[in-house]
């Protein structure tokens, strides 16, 4: 007879409240609200993202676990969840005005984001391979219809179609990964901490050697191999361009901060709570993969015109900085991580806001042209801009450099200096073309007489990612002791 | 216990369905092949999850739950991947995945 296991709902209280809401927010939707009132289940979803956000506040510092130690619950991943909650919101605020200026106002729109957020918040809680493949089934599926949902234009369902090809082909790897690494140790908990079966307490008793590990090796390269195409990571990054180009602009937004951040989340606990005997064979693995990386985005951003697409490889770019904190494995890397995943929430989010202001209905606002003379056509509006692009490069003093300062500290304390390197220089070479898009706003006159249309909605947006960006940017103090009490439970 | 076969050969064939479906979604150029051969590899997944837990672990029901976690998922994928085959097709009328290009740089 089987017990079934207690949940403990402490633990997955954010992600209940998310799917719950989400389900009943789509039924709320169909039966109670009217079309062209859409902008209301928006509202409610951001409501349902409060909660979420608040019913993690009791238990802050803990550490515990349910489902058998499937899903934990720590002080990084509670901080992750606040990021992805804020990432979200930010995504529904920029959306509100967005979606009708497209026609594509849909009342489904918000309870998918909410479904995604859930996945994203599963993802960064989960110590369990087969909890990691829903989580991420959960984060994939409602973003493959995000991101065709402007679908009468074409270059939206193909960019959907893409990304569902892709990631379900990715999806594939990991299931075969799981199932190699089930067959040698007989389990897919990444780790324990009452001494049941694990992957790391197999690694503990295991001599390591190759031959007789064949499919534990097999199956983690095959798990990085998923892993590494949902962050995008090179040579997995091919999708990325198109697919943000072709998504709706807040949905690209989405993505390129929460889908990141979350599979980054995974990955750090795979390599750091499964595999912490394997370091020295996967360390320089993916650190060759984090320069390669940090050189193909930033080199391929260099020749875009179109902002999106530059974005979009400036996105891969800053994978491989957060790879860099990932790996090197320690408390320091694993602090710097959080710190970067919420500069570069607020920071992309933002810049992906200001292209929405640019748009106007059914054409794209995106090349390097829409951009000039900015200051004289919408001064505040330039100046938001202008804060993000500092950030991304990492100019101080804005949160990207600290965040950058933080990962090269981490890297160099963690013995890749070589690597550290490579960041440092590639970042100076990103640097001129997002000070490219500065000196289009300021230096050039306007070729469009257009205005930018800039709703409420949107400018509170803004303002928050920017105000945010520079002032922790200043005074990071703050958000530096909550990673430094965002503490990964440890293994064993 | 003894076994009719062993579990190496229900390895190799689990292996050799999932390089089937990996050449099918690489190679094809239809999307809905491409799509059934997504599929395949989920399904070559399965065959080494159940053969792992019949041949090593018998005792425990993991392996055939995420059996059926890994059916309901690749429902799940299969229904929205239908779905944006239609409408591709919709506006299209072609299935040809290459003259679906209009993202390119």
């Amino acid at each position: 007879m089987i017990q079934p296991p207690q949940i403990d709902f402490s633990v997955i209280g954010a992600l209940t409240v998310l799917c719950v809401w989400g389900i009943a927010l789509l039924l709320i939707d169909a039966f109670f609200i009217a079309e062209g009132q859409k902008r209301v289940t928006g509202y409610l979803a951001l409501a349902g993202l409060a909660v979420a956000a608040l019913v993690g506040l009791p238990s802050w510092g803990q550490s515990s676990n349910t489902f058998s130690g499937m899903v934990q619950l720590d002080g990084f991943s509670q901080t992750l969840i606040w990021i992805f909650l804020l990432a979200a919101a930010i995504t529904i605020v920029i959306s509100l005005d967005y979606l009708p200026r497209h026609d594509i106002e849909k009342g489904e729109y918000y309870p998918l984001v909410l479904f995604a957020t859930a996945g994203m918040v599963l993802l960064a809680q989960s110590t369990n391979l087969i909890v990691m493949f829903l989580a991420i089934e959960l984060v994939s599926i409602p973003l493959y219809i995000l991101a065709g949902f402007a679908y009468p234009r074409v270059t939206s369902e193909e960019a959907a179609m893409k990304y569902l090809l892709l990631g379900a082909f990715a999806s594939g790897f990991f299931v075969y990964g799981l199932a190699l690494i089930y067959g040698q140790t007989g389990t897919v908990q990444l780790f324990s901490v009452d001494g049941s079966d694990s992957i790391a307490s197999y690694l503990d008793r295991a001599t390591l050697v190759a031959e007789n590990n064949v499919f534990l090796f097999a199956g983690s390269a095959l798990i990085l191999v998923t892993l590494g195409f949902k962050v995008a990571l090179v040579p997995f990054h091919n999708w990325t361009p198109d697919v943000y180009e072709g998504s709706p602009t807040p949905i690209a937004a989405f993505m390129s901060v929460g889908t990141k951040g979350a599979a980054f989340a995974a990955l750090l606990r795979f390599l750091v709570q499964a595999l912490p005997n394997l370091q020295a064979i996967w360390m320089p693995i993916l650190a060759i993969l984090a320069a390669l990386t940090m050189i193909v985005g930033n080199i391929g951003a260099l020749k875009q015109l179109n902002v999106k697409r530059m974005l979009a490889y400036s996105s891969v770019g800053h994978a491989g900085y957060i790879t860099l904190a990932v790996i090197t494995g320690t408390t320091l890397g694993t602090n710097a991580f959080l710190f970067y995943i919420l500069a570069y929430t607020l920071t992309n989010l933002g810049a992906f806001a200001v292209l929405i202001a640019l748009e106007k209905q059914g054409e794209s606002a995106w090349s390097l042209e829409d951009l000039s003379g900015l200051w004289q056509r919408q001064p505040l509006l330039a100046v938001a801009m202008a804060i993000f692009m500092l950030s991304l490069a990492g100019v101080p003093p804005t949160m990207g450099f600290v965040g950058k300062f933080y990962i090269f500290s981490a890297a160099w304390e963690g013995g890749l200096v070589w690597l550290a390197a490579i960041g440092v220089i590639t970042s100076a070479i990103s640097a001129f073309f997002y000070l490219r898009i500065i000196a289009r706003m300021f230096m050039y006159e306007p070729t469009r007489a257009e205005e930018a249309s800039l709703s409420r909605a949107l400018k509170v947006g803004l303002a928050v990612a920017a105000v945010a960006v520079l002032l922790l940017g200043l005074i990071p103090t703050p958000i530096i002791e909550l990673v430094n009490n965002s503490l990964l439970v440890a293994a064993r | 216990m003894t076994q009719a076969v062993s579990l190496e050969y229900v390895l190799i064939v689990a292996a050799a369905l999932f390089c089937i479906g990996l050449f099918g979604a690489l190679a094809r150029r239809n999307l809905i092949s491409m799509l059934m051969g997504i599929e395949l590899m989920l399904n070559a997944v399965n065959i080494n999850l159940v053969a792992f837990w019949r041949y090593l672990e018998p005792s425990y029901v993991t392996g055939q739950v995420f059996v059926l976690f890994i059916i309901a998922v690749a429902a799940a994928e299969a229904a929205v991947g239908l779905a944006m085959v239609i409408a591709v097709y919709r506006s299209r009328t072609t299935l040809q995945a290459d003259e679906v290009d209009s993202l390119k740089g």
